[in-house]
């Protein structure tokens, strides 16, 4: 019976991933929508990669950190240059957007160990450091371009690519959230020396936690640069932190639901208030505000599609069995 | 040996400004508990405050210390009302939320703030005039500006009335213990909001001081002011082990001498932000509360 289910669950998943697919064939061969919204559906893809990659260890773990900014331009760097030097077709991109996914996720491992010992604002700023001291020798190595950055990379970034690998990213972090080793990161979030005294590997887990964060991460970097078709050091510093983090927590940690909402929402109001000029940054800034006081969890804080529906038929019965008691 | 006198004065200046705004920093963070991202864009409010004040000023009357302490008192005022006001807006409501709400918030106003700034100044690079009469003394076939000396005064009483009022007065004694446990301090009939309000106006008035002495070093400033300077504040508080005055103070001076040393030891003079964040790196990793902080245990 359980079996059948799973079978079940997988072709439905199937389904949804062809006509999905389908749909983006239409609206990208037939030219139905504009470039430029084709664009921003681009931004979005990519952000919520950068978003889930995030969420691994600011929402799942529940540490504060503030290392993707690092992580990506890692990522950004070595797939543009693998591109440039070694997978330099174009139907290798998906292998060079790996490897820029592991280069970044080998450093992930690394910047794990900090935070075995460091706790709360000062991990933050241990991180906050390791995505500044990236940004710093970015900066100052001649090979890469020094500040100009890299330019002239192959602009392989299309929509399909950006959605096959979205896609990717959610099989990995539900399939990773529903295994043990995620439900082990919640314990740890909800209490690390609870989790410790009922033999739950910390260090470990948090390891894993970073590597994978640091792929996602990574692989959106790769998939940012080659859209450009450039990158330079600037773009991976406090604004790049700011932006990731207002994307994962405007939308709600720990949620997949939430990583891409708050990737699009903030993508699309980015671009739909560019009219505004400088002062889409004031309003932007303040509809943040605006909503983490009304919903301080974030929009769908630790839910998922499933949660949502549940809690509406929740309600749906209780109105009903309600009405019942009154007649 | 006069070069060596020169930094070393230069590196006086730094880290009095650097550690006015950590301890304006960590005032807040020891009593609100939070990690206030908007903090630089008070300083930079407090910038153009005094750039317009004293700029209007300085048309009407002449004597520099009139003006400085007018425009000092004016842009207390108003960074004042704008900490308090973001504090009852964007933070209060957040009393009992998860402690990263607030974060995200306050990232969300000091990006409002700063791009205000922007709006309403426009774009372009200021310069501050003179606040402190630039007079050059002679002392020992070495010049030394009025100014310099003045920033470092100036600095150090700030620190020492701080100090007194935070150890002497009522209200001192009361964010100590707010700091301390929260609700108990409520319970002991302290008006746990009004002092955390407080502490935002203590923040505000300090980043002011701070303000008008980076102004009067660096007189060029555009509308992200803040944000560099407050990262550094931020850093500098945290690895002198954030809440505490001395560790920020501590902190502040240990920053501003690699930034100050650095260029001079090292090839590449950017390669000063690596440096100090792999001290940072290292001091917490060995000390994970900072150099001054206290270790705080968990409960279970």
């Amino acid at each position: 019976m359980k079996q059948r289910n799973a079978k079940n669950t997988i072709t439905l998943n199937l389904i949804v991933v062809a006509v999905f697919f389908a749909v983006l064939i239409v609206i990208k061969e037939t030219g139905i929508i504009a470039s430029s919204t084709l664009l921003i559906l681009q931004y979005i893809g990519i952000y919520s990669i950068f978003a889930l990659g995030i969420n691994m260890v600011n929402g799942y773990l529940g540490v504060f950190s503030l290392s993707h900014a690092g992580f990506m331009a890692i990522g950004a760097y070595s797939a543009a240059l693998s591109t440039r030097y070694f997978f330099m077709a174009e139907w290798m991109f998906p292998v060079a957007l790996i490897f820029g996914g592991a280069v970044a996720m080998l450093v992930g491992l690394l910047v794990a160990i900090p935070s075995f010992k460091a706790k709360g604002d000062y991990l933050a700023i241990i991180t906050l450091g390791f995505s500044l001291i990236v940004q710093s020798i970015l900066q100052n190595v001649r090979f890469v371009g020094a500040s100009k950055g890299m330019n002239n990379i192959a602009k392989y970034t299309n929509i399909y690519w950006v959605f096959a690998f979205l896609l990717l990213a959610i099989f990995i972090v539900s399939r990773f959230v529903n295994s043990k080793y995620g439900r082990s990161l919640k314990a740890i979030r909800e209490d690390q020396t609870a989790s410790m005294l009922v033999s739950v590997d910390v260090r470990r887990n948090k390891t894993i936690a970073f590597g994978v964060s640091a792929f996602l991460i990574g692989i959106s970097g790769g998939l940012i640069s080659h859209l450009l078709g450039y990158t330079s050091p600037s773009a991976y510093g406090f604004t790049n932190i700011v932006d990731g983090l207002v994307m994962v927590y405007l939308g709600g940690m720990g949620s997949i639901l939430g990583s891409i909402f708050g990737a699009a929402t903030w993508q699309a109001l980015v671009q739909l208030l560019k009219d505004l000029g400088t002062w889409r940054w004031v309003v932007g800034g303040g509809l943040l505000c605006l909503i983490m006081v009304i919903r301080p969890k974030g929009i769908f804080g630790y839910m998922e599609i499933k949660d949502l529906i549940r809690t509406a038929k929740e309600r749906l019965n209780d109105r009903k069995q309600g009405g019942n008691t009154n007649e | 040996m006069n070069i060596f006198v020169q930094q070393f004065i230069n590196f006086l200046q730094l880290g009095s400004i650097y550690a006015l705004n950590a301890i304006s920093f960590s005032m807040v963070y020891g009593i609100a508990g939070l990690v206030n991202f908007a903090h630089g864009s008070f300083f930079g409010i407090s910038m153009y405050v005094l750039f317009f004040i004293s700029t209007l000023l300085f048309q009407l009357i002449e004597s520099t210390w009139i003006v400085y302490v007018i425009a000092l008192i004016g842009a207390s005022i108003v960074t004042s009302l704008v900490a308090v006001i973001v504090e009852k807006a964007a933070y209060s409501p957040l009393k009992n939320a998860p402690k990263i709400a607030v974060v995200v918030s306050s990232v969300g106003a000091g990006m409002a703030l700063e791009y205000l700034i922007l709006n309403i100044w426009g774009s372009k690079a200021k310069r501050m005039p003179d606040l402190i009469p630039n007079v050059t003394f002679k002392i020992a076939d070495i010049n030394v500006p009025l100014f310099k000396i003045m920033i470092v005064v100036i600095a150090i009483v700030t620190m020492i009335v701080l100090t007194l009022v935070i150890k002497k007065t009522k209200l001192g004694t009361a964010m100590r213990a707010v700091s301390q446990d929260r609700v108990a301090a409520g319970f002991m009939g302290i008006a746990t909001n009004r002092v955390v309000s407080m502490s935002f106006v203590f923040g505000a008035v300090l980043a002011t001081i701070a303000a008008s002495l980076y102004g009067t070093a660096y007189t060029i400033f555009a509308y992200n002011v803040g944000e560099n300077i407050i990262w550094w504040s931020f850093i500098a508080a945290v690895l002198g082990g954030i809440g505490s005055i001395g560790g920020s103070v501590v902190g502040g001076f240990i920053i501003a001498g690699i930034s100050i040393l650095a260029p001079i030891v090292l090839p590449v003079s950017s390669y000063k932000d690596i440096v100090a964040f792999a001290v940072l790196i290292i001091v917490l990793l060995v000390k994970p509360t900072g150099l001054l902080g206290k270790k705080s245990i968990e409960k279970i």
